[in-house]
């Protein structure tokens, strides 16, 4: 292996670190002056780091780099592409709505694409240290974007209570790395797939523990779920959907590469601490939903409900649950990633649109912004011809196939009961007068016409889902 | 040539509903013409189908099968039999009328109404002619998004409330039948119907799924007592809206228990057979006596649905008393003919009777019975079309009203002689519901100013009403070729129906 070649798989990361600096130099130089453009060649960067993966990083099979600290395979290949294109659509439908409140500069471009970078970092790891540096490359990002507005109180409160608890999360994390390293004396999460096998000892199963909390609470399941709601709530909605999106693909990536893959040989004690979690999420995520009258908190508690979805596919524990945790992960974020986008262009400059009653009447002043809400709507509460229903199905298939009966009852159960609070929306939209008094929806162009796309996409991956349930298939297998 | 008339079926009115969404309501009165033509050419299609069909196969028929998903071996197959055909076309045939009734009553987003009613006939007659369980669950479903729809956007003062509830309550049914299907598909490895039909599956597996499927199709039927979404989703829809859930989407769940509880899990059928019949006696008796204090038209007419759904779900299920009592299949399959003429003769009648009430209501804005009387005086033309879909509504030999119903007693009385008493007590109370509502409000005296002012049938609702009746006498008088192209597939049902599929 030449030299070239055992660096060039890394691309993505490397492009992405040079492009950063990059970004901060156009930003001082060119970016003060002309407001907007920073964002502009972020876009483009995005769109050549995308280019040069598919060039560089889109190996056939599992390849172990820089001492086996780095991994990359079909599946990091692809989750790298996927976070290339959301990263994009969050920064386009993002764009006005940061211009309105004078947060569009430069820095928040950059901490975008330290986030993303930190995002990659994650998906290929192949140590425990690699682990722990893309989860907190991502975190510190995201607690910086949460508070980047720095004249709202509310933000900085959201970005403070981000930050205490998710520290205390990693400092988790850390202490049950370092068990599992005490007891396996190495930090390759191949070798120590290799050492840890059932039955495991109490030391194992103590560092386990450790390690499901803090990716329990990366993930946001019940009852580590409490920073969510409020950081949801709380950071300028650009930001909630950016934390909504992008870093999902992330903590799959986590808990495959964590769990599945380096604890594989605990897995019977690992589902089994899931389980309890997967239930309650479903359940607390589902309910509490129901009780929302801010869009924010409402999408934090579905995005709480539906990490229960998620989880079921790892609680099955087989490579088909793998791949049915990828597919609602991907379907995931498509989906909210659009919801968010309609979010955006409801708010206006001086106008937050995040109070449900502000979708009243959407459809009457704004017929398209209704539809594609409608189909997104109906799409995240599993309703057939859209892309939700299959990604439901899948978890309930492999629930079938490891013979979970009671779970796939609750989840089937919390499935109706999601779909009350997605119904109400469309209610709000299609069936309600319009108040007098809100603001006209935003319309620039470039949004409305990615916004439209990722609609689309949500119609048609849900007419024709079999492409993009085989790649997922073929990725994990 | 007819390899793909029934894609045809299914993709012509959802892309021509597409097409008069986009043409929207600047260009509505292009769109409207678009909507008819779409229907009457499915309509035609339909009937082309009707002629070609062969009488002499249980076969499903005019195939077609094409890969969808191949990861679960999941096939965008359709075909039609006996049992899938009268309804697909009975969905052609009542949504003509549907397009006609809605011309110029709906005044607010016309073309969303008249899109929405064309998407719904394509999805339905998906429903109906998917022979691949994921496929007719992806129509099952789809469907609930326009009719939610409808419901809530051109209904009554309470339709938020209603639309609410009808969509929950179906999702709640379907959600567990998917959970069902999943299960069998993990088993066999494809999702086609007729490999499910063929999985042998123990006692305590079909007991799940019998219950499963029972959640589903009762919502739908709807079997007391998970009926109390209809009557509120009727009252609240509009006219187009209740005459496709009455004359269609109820059928729905009929043809679920044709299709797949009987074949699917024939055993625990035959286990629980006395809770469908049970409950199906419940729903004639309880829900007639209901349906005779109803203040409200399109309330009685709604119960008065509930109570005639019931003979189809005691028509299907009978048939394992029948075979019980006279220890033979021969003739066993009566029940079933019954039920299946019951579908179509009640979306006819009852389609027809909610289009009476529309007729009315367009007029006055008044579905209170007390708010009418002596609607003869001034509508006579009116008046002899209402009165005789009530009668037929009330089982009057002739009307196709008589012989669903007839047939279900008779097969019922082959089962037991006290069953068929008590099914039978349906011709006195369907009787004294329908016809004393008839009493009030078109006999008598001119009751106030507004039946005063009534003008009657316009040519477009005499087209509409005229056709219907026809179709009502037809289906009444010479029901035998409706029950020749049903023969075979009931036969073969039935040998499905009562052969045990538990391994040994």
């Amino acid at each position: 292996m030449t030299y070239w070649h055992s660096i060039s798989p890394a691309i993505p990361e490397i492009y992405l670190g040079c492009a950063i600096c990059v970004v901060l130099l156009f930003e001082v130089f060119v970016g003060l002056k002309r407001p907007g453009a920073t964002s502009t060649l972020t876009l483009i960067i995005l769109a050549v780091g995308a280019a040069l993966t598919l060039r560089y990083s889109n190996v056939s099979q599992h390849t172990v780099l820089f001492d086996g600290n780095y991994v990359v395979d079909p599946l990091a290949f692809v989750l790298k592409i996927a976070g290339f294109l959301f990263a994009a659509m969050a920064l386009i439908y993002s764009r006005l709505y940061l211009e309105n409140r004078n947060i569009l500069r430069g820095e928040y471009d950059v901490l975008s694409l330290t986030a993303l970078l930190g995002i990659f970092v994650l998906i290929s790891a192949n140590s425990l240290i690699t682990v722990y540096m893309g989860v907190e490359l991502l975190a510190l990002s995201l607690y910086a974007m949460v508070a980047f507005d720095r004249e709202s109180g509310v933000a900085a409160e959201a970005a403070m209570k981000y930050f205490v608890l998710s520290a205390l999360a990693s400092g988790t994390l850390l202490y049950g790395m370092s068990i599992v390293y005490g007891l396996t004396g190495t930090l390759d999460l191949e070798a120590i797939a290799i050492q840890l096998h059932s039955p495991t000892s109490l030391g194992v199963i103590l560092g386990l523990a450790f390690i499901v909390v803090a990716v329990a609470f990366k993930l946001g399941t019940v009852p580590f779920h409490m920073w969510l709601p409020d950081v949801y709530e709380g950071a300028p909605t650009s930001v909630t959907m950016f934390i909504g999106t992008v870093p999902k693909i992330a903590y799959f990536a986590l808990t495959l590469r964590l769990l599945a893959h380096g604890l594989a040989g605990t897995s019977a004690d690992w589902t089994l601490m899931l389980t309890p979690l997967a239930v309650l999420t479903l359940i607390v995520g589902n309910v509490l939903a129901i009780v929302q009258s801010n869009i924010k908190r409402l999408l934090a508690y579905s995005t709480i409900g539906n990490v229960g979805f998620i989880v079921l596919g790892f609680v099955a524990g087989t490579p088909n649950g793998y791949t049915a945790a990828l597919y609602y992960t991907l379907v995931y974020v498509l989906m909210v990633g659009g919801s968010f986008g309609v979010v955006l262009l409801m708010s206006r400059k001086g106008f937050e649109a995040d109070k449900l009653d502000h979708f009243k009447g959407l459809y009457q002043r704004d017929p398209l912004l209704a539809l594609v809400m409608l189909g997104l709507m109906f799409s995240t509460a599993g309703v057939p011809p859209f892309v939700g229903f299959w990604a439901k199905l899948r978890i309930f298939q492999v629930l079938w196939e490891t013979n979970h009966l009671w779970l796939v009852v609750i989840a089937a159960a919390m499935s109706v009961v999601g779909a009350f609070y997605y119904l109400r929306i469309v209610k709000l939209m299609y069936f309600d007068a319009p108040p007098e008094n809100l603001p006209a929806t935003l319309r620039p162009h470039g949004a409305r016409l990615a916004l439209g796309l990722n609609a689309a996409a949500v119609l048609l991956l849900g007419i024709l889902p079999g492409p993009l349930l085989d790649l997922c298939g073929r990725l994990i297998h | 040539m007819h390899a793909h008339l029934l894609s045809v079926l299914i993709w012509l009115p959802i892309g021509a509903g597409i097409a008069v969404l986009l043409l929207g309501d600047r260009y509505i009165a292009a769109g409207r013409w678009l909507a008819l033509a779409a229907s009457v050419a499915t309509l035609v299609v339909s009937l082309l189908m009707l002629a070609a069909f062969s009488t002499q196969t249980a076969a499903y028929q005019f195939v077609e099968t094409t890969a969808w998903i191949p990861r679960f071996n999941a096939f965008y197959a359709l075909g039609v039999d006996g049992i899938s055909l009268p309804l697909v076309v009975l969905t052609a045939v009542m949504t003509v009328p549907v397009v006609i009734a809605g011309w110029t009553v709906i005044k607010v987003r016309v073309a969303q109404y008249f899109a929405a009613f064309l998407i719904m006939e394509g999805l339905m007659i998906g429903v109906f002619s998917a022979t691949d369980a994921l496929l007719f669950y992806f129509f099952w479903e789809a469907m609930l998004i326009p009719m939610f729809l409808i419901i809530g956007i051109w209904g009554g003062p309470r339709r938020v409330y209603a639309t609410i509830k009808f969509f929950l309550y179906t999702f709640l049914g379907s959600v567990f039948m998917l959970v069902a299907l999943i299960y069998m598909y993990v088993k066999v490895g494809n999702y086609a119907i007729a490999s499910f039909q063929a999985l042998p599956l123990t006692l305590v597996e079909q007991r799940w799924i019998f219950f499963a499927f029972l959640l589903a199709f009762a919502v739908k039927v709807p079997m007391w007592p998970v009926h109390t979404w209809l009557p509120d989703a009727h009252v609240e829809a509009p006219t187009g809206g209740s005459v496709i859930l009455a004359a269609i989407m109820l059928k729905m769940g009929g043809y679920g228990f044709l299709r797949f509880s009987l074949p699917i899990t024939p055993d625990a059928c035959r286990e629980l057979n006395m809770l469908i019949i049970t409950l199906s006696l419940i729903a004639v008796i309880y829900i007639g006596l209901v349906a005779i204090v109803q203040a409200d038209m399109k309330k009685l007419i709604a119960y008065s649905s509930i109570a005639h759904m019931g003979f189809v779900t005691l028509g299907a299920f009978v048939v394992y008393e029948i075979v019980r009592a006279t220890g033979q299949t021969q003739g066993a399959g009566m029940g079933m003919d019954g039920a299946m003429v019951q579908m179509v003769s009640h979306g006819l009648i009852s389609g027809a009777l909610f289009l009476c009430v529309g007729v009315l209501y367009d007029r006055v804005h008044s579905r209170e019975i007390s708010a009418y009387g002596g609607v003869v005086n001034t509508m006579p033309i009116f008046a002899s079309f209402m009165v005789m879909f009530a009668l037929a509504n009330a089982g009057l030999p002739g009307t196709s009203g008589f012989v669903g119903e007839f047939l279900v007693i008779l097969a019922t009385f082959k089962a037991s002689f006290w069953y068929s008493t008590l099914a039978a007590v349906t011709l006195i109370l369907g009787a004294s519901y329908t016809l004393w509502m008839v009493k009030r409000v078109v006999f008598g005296p001119v009751a106030n100013d507004h039946v005063a002012q009534l003008t009657d049938l316009n040519g477009r609702e005499f087209l509409i009403l005229g056709t219907l009746a026809v179709l009502v006498l037809v289906v009444g008088i010479w029901p035998a070729p409706l029950l020749r192209i049903m023969e075979p597939s009931i036969h073969h049902l039935v040998i499905q129906a009562v052969a045990s599929k538990i391994p040994l």
